[in-house]
């Protein structure tokens, strides 16, 4: 890893005139970011880690499944096949928010950020071009994860008659919403990247939001639990796809999305408060 | 044209930019000098908009930086930091940059040209040395094609070779009529690259003054003298424009004449010369005498003023 010897520089510098029109718009923000995304190593490993934890977090579910068959009219009725080969989006969004977090810590850690509000300085392009680049990128990816998971999982589970088909109700609100929520899941971690400015704060954050608190209130008595459960970051979204397992009075599918859409909403807008306000 | 005006930046309650007032003008190479920790990176980051000021205002061409639609054609900048991610490859590093203003991929490669790193521009940005590392910096102060470069020690970690390339680039940047400002913590450096001095310490402006000036009053000569009768000596030499301080052993310290005129003017009264010497104080001896007072007046806040302007006169 010894540094390459250094070129040759020309006696005298000569650095031409560039005469085209240059002009900062969110589209080309946008393109950047692009670029930006793509150009480093870590992104095409996280994605694939999200791909793998999807599908396979599925598969191993239903193969477990499969050697423990639900027995009894009750535990056969209670019985969701979409949910199972889902389970592996309560995993996947954990690289996702890391992905979104390292996004914007990635530019704070290595002065980069500095540089990028010099050519943006309005700087708010900059938050929003990150987010809709990682939102387009990190949706596309799930979905196809969502959907191999899916076919893949009941078709184990067809060998014991268990599976449905796309068509049945609520599968197909399932595997969308599967995506939806590793997006939006993500885009809360691009917002608390930003808000913390540091890689280590923004994941445990986003970890402890996502994965520490939901069984803390479990703890709860039931009494109270009852009544706050369903309305956390985790089981909002999970209404979603995963039926909201284990949570008395879940909500319905589109209230819970709708839910953790307003709570990522709320840590963008002070994600952006902060951006603007804060020296970079 | 930079225009700073009562720029001031305050962190808790530590000052860190006091006051700051200057003009930074195109055409010339300015220099902005001060010992580590003065404040120059930060005054760079609030004419840049990185920073929010306490209180003043710093314009770039007559705007907020922040006002401008084609920023990197208005300014380009050098800050303190890694050149690029580390993971990221110079090219995708420049591209990424020129992309937000739409400026072209052949001039991501021009300015790639320029800095001599075509060759290694495909390399993670993690791997360069120090030296090229300022090279990519530089190509990115020069994406826009910019009317002001604003560059923050931007010799640090060159070689020989490097400082003079570097030296070279500003002054023909300057020669097309841009507005040029770069820091420095050395004062030999600025010397032989600047044109113009704003010098400042812990935060305030000690001077603003032209190369020439600071030169002239830097190494303004003076004249180390012992002779048998200091007094009388002392006597004959006073006149205007001449001052004669008295040091330890009857030592003599004559401005305003040079060594021929005091050993003649000894002669002619009669007065035997035992030594006679020329002084001149380096320009980092005056620089660092300069920010000293700066630092050590500081203080009582009500000195500080009459030391400011001893030191502009």
């Amino acid at each position: 890893m010894n540094p390459m010897t250094e070129p040759a520089l020309s006696a005298t510098p000569v650095v031409p005139a560039y005469r085209a029109g240059q002009r900062v718009t969110l589209i080309r923000v946008m393109h950047s970011e692009w670029t930006k995304l793509w150009s480093l190593p870590s992104t095409l490993w996280l994605l694939l880690i999200t791909v793998v934890l999807v599908a396979g977090g599925g598969l191993l579910a239903a193969v477990l499944q499969l050697s423990s068959l639900p027995h009894g009219a009750a535990a056969v009725a209670a019985f969701n096949p979409t949910q199972l080969s889902q389970t592996g989006v309560g995993l996947a969004e954990l690289t996702a928010g890391a992905l979104g977090a390292l996004i914007m810590t990635g530019e704070y850690a290595t002065g980069q950020v500095r540089l990028t509000f010099t050519a943006v300085p309005r700087r708010l392009p900059v938050l929003w071009g990150k987010l809709a680049v990682f939102a387009g990128v990190i949706f596309s990816v799930s979905l196809v994860a969502s959907f191999i998971s899916f076919f893949l999982g009941q078709a184990l589970l067809n060998s014991q008659h268990l599976g449905v088909s796309i068509a049945a109700p609520g599968a197909l609100r399932s595997v969308i919403g599967a995506a939806l929520y590793v997006t939006v899941a993500g885009m809360i971690g691009v917002a608390l990247g930003a808000l913390f400015r540091n890689t280590a704060a923004g994941i445990a954050t986003f970890a402890g939001i996502f994965f520490v608190i939901p069984p803390l209130t479990q703890l709860l008595p039931a009494s109270i639990s009852d009544h706050l459960a369903q309305y956390l970051p985790s089981s909002a979204g999970e209404a979603v796809w995963g039926g909201g397992r284990g949570i008395t009075d879940a909500l319905s599918p589109w209230t819970g999305f709708a839910l953790l859409c307003a709570y990522a909403a709320v840590l963008i807008a002070a994600a952006a408060l902060r951006l603007r306000r804060v020296d970079a | 044209m930079i225009e700073v005006r009562g720029l001031t930046k305050k962190y808790g309650d530590k000052l860190a930019v006091d006051d700051l007032t200057f003009t930074v003008r195109p055409g010339i190479v300015t220099g902005f000098l001060g010992p580590n920790g003065a404040g120059k990176s930060t005054t760079m980051r609030m004419i840049l908009g990185l920073d929010a000021p306490t209180r003043g205002t710093a314009t770039v061409n007559g705007r907020p930086f922040r006002d401008y639609s084609d920023p990197l054609h208005e300014a380009g900048a050098l800050l303190e930091a890694k050149p690029a991610h580390p993971g990221r490859s110079a090219y995708h590093h420049l591209l990424a940059i020129a992309q937000t203003s739409g400026i072209r991929k052949s001039r991501v490669e021009e300015v790639m040209d320029a800095v001599g790193l075509r060759e290694a521009g495909r390399r993670r940005a993690g791997r360069f040395s120090l030296g090229m590392g300022q090279r990519l910096s530089i190509a990115t102060a020069l994406l826009g094609d910019p009317r002001t470069v604003i560059l923050d020690e931007p010799l640090n970690g060159l070689d020989t070779e490097g400082i003079r390339w570097v030296r070279s680039l500003l002054r023909s940047l300057a020669a097309e009529g841009r507005t040029v400002f770069v820091s420095s913590h050395l004062m030999n450096e600025m010397s032989v690259t600047a044109e113009h001095l704003i010098v400042i310490g812990r935060g305030r402006l000690i001077a603003d003054t032209s190369i020439a000036d600071f030169i002239a009053q830097a190494s303004h000569p003076a004249v180390r003298v012992r002779a048998t009768s200091p007094e009388a000596l002392a006597a004959v030499l006073r006149g205007p424009g001449v001052t004669v301080t008295p040091g330890p052993g009857g030592e003599l310290t004559v401005t305003g004449l040079s060594t021929d005129q005091v050993g003649t003017a000894a002669r002619t009264a009669g007065i035997t010369v035992l030594e006679l010497a020329s002084q001149t104080a380096s320009l980092e001896e005056a620089f660092t005498a300069m920010t000293q007072d700066a630092v050590e007046y500081r203080a009582p806040a009500t000195q500080t003023r009459d030391v400011t302007e001893g030191a502009q006169r």
